[in-house]
C-alpha cells in the first residue's frame, strides 16, 4: 500500500463520523430545528455503543444502542424545543452538556476494556482493481453506510413529497401549519433522525476508529458537524465535500506531526478547529451576505388554538 | 393526549421566583433516581452532594472558591444572552485570560516585582479575555459568521495553547518534567482572607462585580439597550441602539469577567498553570447564568448552588465512588428543567386530549 | 331545472356554523355565531378589527376548534379537525397573509396543498391548464418571492382551485391589491360563481361587498349582530351596524396655507435590505411644514426601505440626499433625527414600535430617551416614564387593564393609540407614520386620523405611508405612489382619483408621471 492510498483510506475514516452526524443534523435543520447539542449526542452513541457491545459481544447490538442512545437525547430535545418552545439554543448546549456528562457515566466501567473493531466488507472483483479498489470497495459497512445517507436524504430533500412537506416545516411553519400539517410533528421526526445518524457517528468513533472508550472521546466533532451543515448551505452533496474537507485536515495534521514538521503538536492539533472558523468566515464572504438557511431556522413555533 | 402551549398574560413575581427553585427540586429528584441507578443510596449520594460542602468551614471557604470563577463568567455571559448574543466560549476566555496574567508572573518570576504586579496581573488576565472574545465578536459583525461555532472552537485553540506553554516554554525548569509553571512568588499571589482555607481576595471581588452588574442592568440606560437588542432587534434599531457596537461591548464584557474569573483563579487559587486548570468553569457558568435568570444577583445565588455540585461531586467520588462525571449530568439536567420551567412563565402548559379525528 | 336547484340550496345550506362558540383566555372570540351560505351564493362576513371573523373562518378551514357549536355540510354536522378535512368536504381558503413558501416553486407550493400525491411535473400540468382557464396565468417553475404581491394571490387561488372546492373562503383578499387588480380579481370571483361555486367574503371594504355579495353576516365583539342583502343597504348602513354607532370621517379642516419645505429627498437609491426584496430607485419628494403627504402603493414596493431612510434606521449615501429644515441629515442615526424634532410610527406594532414583553413605560424609553429627559447621565427615571405613559394614556383614550401593563396585554387599537401618541406628544416638526391604522378598530382609526390632521394644522410635516388608499384619500392633501422602488410625483387631493392612483400603484404610466 502507498502512503497516498493510506493517507487516503485515514482520511476516509475521519470523515465519516463527519458526514453521518452533519447529514442528521441537515435534516433537523431543514425541518428548521437547531439542534446544537449534536455533540451530546454521539457522544452518547459511542458510549452506548461500545458498552452494548462488550456486554453481549456483538457489534450489530452495539450500533443499535448508540442509535437509540442518540435518539433518546434527541427525544428529550425535542420535548423541549418542540413541546415547551424553549430556546433552542440553550436547550442545545444543555444537551451538549447533559450528553457529556452521562456518557462519561455510562461508559465509566468500560474505560481502557479493548476489544476489535468492525472489519470491512470487500466487494469481490471490485476491490481488487488497483489504487481505487481498496479506497472505495474495501471499507467498512460505515462508509458505504454515510453515502448510502447521502444519497438517500438527496433524494428525500429533493424528490419526495415527504421532503417538499419537511422542508416547508422549515420555511414556513405557520404556512405548513395553515396547510394542515403537523408541524411540530414532522419536526419531532426530524430531530429523531438526526439523534439517530448522531448516535450512529459516536458508535463509529467508539467501534471502529479508535476501538476503546476514552471519556470526551468526541473532542469536537459534533461541533464541527454543525459547522458542516452551514458549510454545506443545507445541501447534502455538499455535506460530503464538507465532511471530508475537515477530515482531510484532522488526518494531514496527524502525518505532518508524524513526519516531524518542526511546528509544536498544540499548533497542528488547533488546526482542525481554525480551519473550521475559517471556513464557516469565507462561506459567508461567498454568500456576500445572503442567507440560504431554511428560513424558519431556529424559531419555535406555537400553533394557536 | 397532548401538551398544548396557551399563551399567558402577565406573569406575576411569585412565579418568576418559583420557577427556578421548582427546577432545582425536579434536578435533585433526578438526580436521587441516577443515584439509585448507580448502586448508591439516595439519601447518602444527595446529603454528599448538597450538604456536606456547608457542613464546616473549610467546606464553605470552598464553595466560595468555587463559586467565585462560576459568578464572575454567568454575570458577563448574563449579559451577552440578554443581548441575544450566543457567546459559549467563555471556557477558552477564562484560560486565555489566565495565561495573560500569568505571563507578567512567570516573566517577573525571580526579578524585581512590586505592590504593581497583582493589579497589572488582574489587568492583563481581563485585558486577555477580552481580546480573545473580542475574535468571535469580530466574525460575527464583519463576516456574520456564527458566534455559537466560532466562539466554542475557539475554546479548543486556548486549551491547546496552554497545553503548549505549559509543556514548552514556559514549564518550571525545576518541575521535574511535569507539565506546569514555576509556583508564583508571594508577590504574584492573590492575599488569603483567612488562615487554614483557601479563600482569597477574589470573592470579594466577584460580589463587587455582581453589585455592579445589577445596577448597569436594572438602572441604567445601555442595561435597557441590552434587553431590548436581544428581546426585539428591529426595536432596538428603531430606538437608536447600534446593534454591532453592543454586540462588541457584551463580548468583551463577558471576555473581560471571563479572564478576570480565569488569573484570580491561577493567582489566587492554584499558584501556577497546569493543563487541566479549569474543570469546565466555563460551560457550567452558562447554566449558571439561566438558572441565575440572567440576572446578576440571580446569578450569584446560583454560583454557589453550581459550586456546591462540584465539591460535593468529589464527595461522593472520594465516598461513594460515583463518577465524577455524574456533576456533569445533574448540571445537564439542571439546565433543562430551568428551560423547561421557564416555559411555564410564558405559557400555561395543559394536556389535552386528542380530538377525536 | 335550475329554478328548483335553486330551491334546494336555498333551503338547505351548503355550510353551516351553528351556534359556534370559542374563548381564548377570558376572551369570547366567537359567542354563539350562526353562519348560513347556500351553494353558489356570495356571502359576506362583516366585522371590526377583533370582532371574531379570522376565528370563525379559522374553525371552518378546521385550523381551531369549536368549545361548543356545530359545522354542518349539506345540512349534516361534520366534525373538521384539520384543513385536510375542510378540503375533502369541498372547503378551499385564500389566506390574507399568504400561506406560500417563499424560497419554493410556485408548482411545489400548489403540490403542498395537494391532498393526493402528485409527481411535481403533472401538478404543473395541472396547475397551467387552471390558470389558463381562470385567466390566471402563472410559471410554475418561478420561486415564489419573485412574484408581486398580485401574483401571489393568484398561486393562493389557483392552489384553492385545483382541488374543486364548492366553497372558497377569502380572506380581506382586496387589502393588498390595486383597484385594478382588485377588479380582476372580482372578475374571476364571478366566474367562479357562475361554476355555482359558493364564496365566503370576508372584508371590511363596505363597497366591494356590495358589489359582490347577495348576502352578508355582521359580527360584532364575537356575535353576530344582523343577517341582510347588502346590495339594498347603504355603506353607511352596513358600517354602522359593525360599528355599533355612527363613524364619521376625520374632521378635516379647510386646506391651510403650506408652509415652507421642511424635509426633502433627493435621488435617494439604496439596496433592498434582503436579497429578494425591493430597494429605493432615485427616490425624490417635498414635504412642506402644515401638510400631509401620502404615499400610496402596493404591499412590498420599497415602503419599508423608503420608512427605513427617512427615520434614519438605514443611512442615505450621502447627508444631502435627505435635508431637514435645510440641514443634510443624510448620514445621521434616528437620534439624531429626534433631537432635530422628527417623529416616527413604523408599521409594525410589535416588535418594531413596541416590545411586546416589555411595559409601556419601557416602550416610551425607547423612543423617547434621547429626547425627553428620560436618562439623564444615562440612569433612567422610571417615574418620568411612567408619567409619560399616564400623558399619553390621557390625550389618545389607551384603555388598559393597569397603569403600566406590558405592550401585548393591550390590544391592537390601543396599542397603535400608545404608539401613535407617544410621537404625537412630543409636538414634532416631521412625523413619518407607515401604516397608521393597519389593523385597527374604527374607534382608534378616526382618533388617530383625527390626531394626525391636528398636528398637521398646528404645523408640522407629517409623511403618511399607506396600503389603504381610502385612508390617504381622507387624510392627505397630496399624494404620491411608490412602485417598483420609484416614487411618482404627488397629485393634488383633486387631482387624485381612485383610477389615476391605481393605475400608478400597478406601475402604468410610471414614466408619465416621473
Amino acid at each position: 500500500m502507498t502512503l497516498i492510498e493510506a493517507i487516503l483510506l485515514t482520511v476516509i475514516t475521519a470523515s465519516t463520523p463527519l458526514l453521518i452526524a452533519a447529514i442528521g443534523e441537515l435534516i433537523a435543520e431543514r425541518a428548521g430545528v437547531l439542534n446544537l447539542g449534536v455533540e451530546g449526542m454521539m457522544i452518547m452513541g459511542a458510549a452506548a455503543g461500545i458498552a452494548a457491545a462488550i456486554t453481549t459481544g456483538s457489534s450489530a447490538a452495539g450500533v443499535a444502542a448508540a442509535i437509540l442512545a442518540g435518539m433518546a437525547l434527541a427525544a428529550i430535545f425535542g420535548l423541549l424545543v418542540l413541546g415547551l418552545a424553549t430556546n433552542q439554543v440553550a436547550a442545545g448546549l444543555a444537551l451538549a452538556i447533559f450528553g457529556l456528562g452521562l456518557s462519561g457515566v455510562l461508559g465509566a466501567p468500560f474505560v481502557g476494556v479493548p476489544r476489535a473493531g468492525i472489519g470491512k466488507i470487500e466487494v469481490p472483483f471490485l476491490s481488487d482493481i488497483p489504487f481505487l479498489g481498496p479506497l472505495l470497495f474495501r471499507q467498512d459497512p460505515f462508509v458505504y453506510a454515510s453515502f448510502a445517507l447521502v444519497a438517500g436524504v438527496a433524494w428525500f430533500l429533493g424528490r419526495t413529497r415527504a421532503g417538499l412537506v419537511l422542508r416547508a416545516c422549515g420555511e414556513n411553519a405557520a404556512a405548513a401549519h395553515a396547510l394542515g400539517y403537523k408541524v411540530l410533528r414532522i419536526r419531532f421526526l426530524a430531530l429523531l433522525f438526526g439523534g439517530a445518524c448522531a448516535g450512529l457517528a459516536g458508535a463509529y468513533l467508539s467501534l471502529v476508529l479508535t476501538p476503546f472508550w476514552t471519556s470526551g472521546m468526541t473532542s469536537g466533532r459534533g461541533w464541527i458537524a454543525l459547522a458542516i451543515v452551514v458549510f454545506a448551505s443545507w445541501m447534502s452533496w455538499r455535506a460530503v465535500a464538507g465532511a471530508y474537507l475537515f477530515g482531510g485536515v484532522t488526518i494531514l495534521q496527524l502525518h505532518a506531526q508524524g513526519a516531524g514538521v518542526p511546528i509544536p503538536p498544540q499548533a497542528m492539533a488547533a488546526l482542525p478547529y481554525l480551519v473550521t472558523i475559517l471556513a464557516l468566515v469565507l462561506i459567508m464572504q461567498a454568500r456576500g451576505g445572503g442567507s440560504t438557511a431554511p428560513a424558519g431556522l431556529g424559531t419555535p413555533f406555537v400553533p394557536d388554538r | 393526549m397532548r401538551l398544548v402551549l396557551e399563551q399567558r398574560g402577565e406573569t406575576g413575581l411569585a412565579l418568576r421566583m418559583a420557577s427556578p427553585l421548582l427546577a432545582v427540586a425536579l434536578a435533585l429528584a433526578s438526580a436521587a433516581v441516577m443515584f439509585a441507578a448507580l448502586g448508591a443510596d439516595p439519601l447518602v449520594a444527595l446529603h454528599a452532594y448538597f450538604l456536606l460542602p456547608l457542613s464546616d468551614s473549610w467546606g464553605l471557604q470552598e464553595v466560595a472558591v468555587k463559586a467565585t470563577p462560576l459568578v464572575l463568567i454567568s454575570v458577563g455571559l448574563a449579559f451577552c444572552y440578554r443581548a441575544g448574543v450566543w457567546n459559549i466560549g467563555a471556557e477558552g476566555q477564562f484560560l486565555v485570560g489566565a495565561l495573560a496574567g500569568a505571563w507578567l508572573a512567570i516573566a517577573t518570576h525571580g526579578a524585581a516585582q512590586g505592590p504593581w504586579l497583582l493589579p497589572a496581573m488582574l489587568a492583563a488576565g481581563a485585558l486577555g479575555g477580552s481580546a480573545f472574545a473580542l475574535i468571535p465578536a469580530l466574525l460575527r459583525t464583519r463576516f456574520g459568521a456564527s458566534e455559537i461555532l466560532t466562539s466554542l472552537m475557539l475554546v479548543y485553540v486556548a486549551e491547546l495553547l496552554l497545553d503548549w506553554l505549559v509543556r514548552g516554554p514556559w514549564r518550571d525548569p525545576a518541575g521535574f518534567n511535569m507539565p506546569q509553571t514555576v509556583t508564583f512568588s508571594p508577590a504574584a499571589t492573590l492575599p488569603l482572607l483567612a488562615e487554614g482555607g483557601r479563600l482569597n481576595l477574589g470573592t470579594p471581588i466577584a460580589l463587587l462585580v455582581v453589585i455592579v452588574a445589577a445596577f448597569v442592568a436594572t438602572r441604567t440606560l445601555k442595561g435597557f439597550e441590552i434587553r431590548l437588542l436581544g428581546e426585539a432587534p428591529r426595536a432596538a434599531r428603531f430606538a437608536g441602539v447600534d446593534a454591532k457596537r453592543l454586540t462588541w461591548g457584551v463580548f468583551a464584557l463577558s471576555g473581560a469577567l471571563a479572564g478576570l474569573a480565569g488569573i484570580l483563579e491561577v493567582s489566587g487559587t492554584l499558584r501556577q498553570l497546569q493543563p487541566g486548570l479549569s474543570p469546565g468553569y466555563g460551560f457550567t457558568a452558562i447554566i449558571v447564568a439561566f438558572l441565575g435568570r440572567l440576572n446578576p444577583v440571580g446569578c450569584l445565588v446560583a454560583g454557589i448552588l453550581l459550586a456546591v455540585t462540584f465539591i460535593g461531586g468529589e464527595n461522593a467520588q472520594i465516598m461513594l465512588r460515583l463518577p465524577l462525571d455524574a456533576t456533569r449530568v445533574i448540571q445537564g439536567l439542571l439546565l433543562f428543567y430551568v428551560l423547561a420551567c421557564d416555559t411555564l412563565l410564558l405559557y400555561r402548559v395543559r394536556l389535552l386530549r386528542s380530538v377525536p379525528a | 331545472m335550475p329554478g328548483r336547484v335553486r330551491h334546494l340550496s336555498a333551503t338547505m345550506p351548503l355550510l353551516e356554523a351553528r351556534r359556534v362558540t370559542r374563548r381564548f383566555g377570558a376572551l369570547v372570540a366567537n359567542d354563539a355565531v350562526d353562519l348560513a351560505v347556500p351553494g353558489g351564493q356570495a356571502h359576506a362576513l362583516l366585522g371590526e378589527n377583533g370582532a371574531g371573523k379570522s376565528t370563525l373562518v379559522k374553525i371552518l378551514y378546521g385550523l381551531l376548534q369549536p368549545d361548543a357549536g356545530e359545522i354542518a355540510w349539506r345540512g349534516a354536522p361534520v366534525p373538521i379537525p384539520d384543513p385536510r378535512a375542510a378540503r375533502a368536504l369541498g372547503i378551499g381558503m385564500v389566506f390574507q397573509h399568504f400561506s406560500l413558501f417563499e424560497a419554493m416553486t410556485v408548482a411545489e407550493n400548489v403540490a403542498l396543498a395537494l391532498d393526493v400525491p402528485e409527481p411535481l411535473p403533472r401538478v404543473a400540468e395541472r396547475l397551467v391548464a387552471v390558470s389558463r382557464a381562470y385567466g390566471l396565468p402563472l410559471e410554475p417553475q418561478r420561486e415564489v418571492w419573485r412574484l408581486s404581491v398580485g401574483e401571489r394571490q393568484r398561486v393562493e387561488i389557483v392552489r384553492c382551485l385545483m382541488q374543486d372546492p364548492r366553497l372558497i373562503i377569502l380572506d380581506e383578499p382586496t387589502s393588498v391589491l390595486t383597484p385594478q387588480e382588485a377588479d380582476g380579481l372580482f372578475a374571476t370571483l364571478d366566474h367562479l360563481r357562475a361554476e355555482g361555486r359558493a364564496v365566503l367574503y370576508i372584508s371590511h371594504k363596505l363597497e366591494e361587498v356590495r358589489r359582490l355579495c347577495e348576502a352578508a353576516t355582521i359580527l360584532r365583539n364575537g356575535r353576530v349582530v344582523a343577517t341582510c342583502d347588502p346590495r339594498v343597504e347603504t355603506a353607511a348602513s352596513l358600517a354602522r351596524m359593525m360599528v355599533g354607532t355612527d363613524v364619521g370621517a376625520a374632521r378635516r379642516n379647510a386646506t391651510a396655507e403650506a408652509g415652507p419645505v421642511r424635509l426633502s429627498v433627493h435621488a435617494l437609491s439604496l439596496p433592498p435590505p434582503e436579497p429578494h426584496g425591493v430597494g429605493l430607485d432615485g427616490a425624490s419628494l417635498e414635504l412642506r411644514a402644515g401638510e400631509v403627504l401620502g404615499i400610496a402603493g402596493v404591499a412590498g414596493n420599497g415602503q419599508d426601505v423608503l420608512f427605513a431612510a427617512l427615520s434614519g434606521e438605514q443611512a442615505a449615501p450621502a447627508a444631502d440626499r435627505i435635508i431637514l429644515d435645510g440641514a443634510p441629515i443624510g448620514r445621521e442615526d434616528i437620534t439624531a433625527r429626534r433631537r432635530r424634532g422628527a417623529a416616527f410610527v413604523p408599521e409594525e406594532r410589535l416588535g418594531h414600535a413596541a416590545v411586546p414583553r416589555f411595559r409601556l413605560s419601557e416602550n416610551a424609553l425607547l423612543a423617547g430617551h434621547a429626547t425627553e429627559g428620560f436618562a439623564p447621565g444615562g440612569l433612567v427615571r422610571r417615574s418620568r416614564t411612567l408619567d409619560f405613559v399616564d400623558r399619553i394614556s390621557a390625550a389618545f383614550d389607551v384603555r388598559k387593564g393597569a397603569r403600566d401593563p406590558e405592550a401585548r396585554a393591550l390590544s391592537g387599537g390601543n396599542l397603535q393609540k400608545f404608539v401613535v401618541g407617544r410621537e404625537i406628544l412630543r409636538q414634532p416638526r416631521l412625523l413619518v407614520v407607515c401604516q397608521p391604522t393597519w389593523g385597527v378598530d374604527a374607534g382608534a382609526a378616526r382618533v388617530i386620523r383625527q390626531a394626525i390632521l391636528d398636528l398637521a394644522r398646528s404645523g408640522a410635516a407629517v409623511l403618511v405611508i399607506s396600503q389603504d388608499l381610502d385612508e390617504l384619500l381622507e387624510i392627505a392633501d397630496r399624494i404620491a405612489v411608490i412602485f417598483h422602488g420609484r416614487l411618482s410625483a404627488p397629485l393634488t387631493a383633486a387631482q387624485a382619483t381612485r383610477e389615476r392612483i391605481g393605475l400608478l400603484m400597478g406601475g402604468a404610466a410610471m414614466a408619465e408621471a416621473a
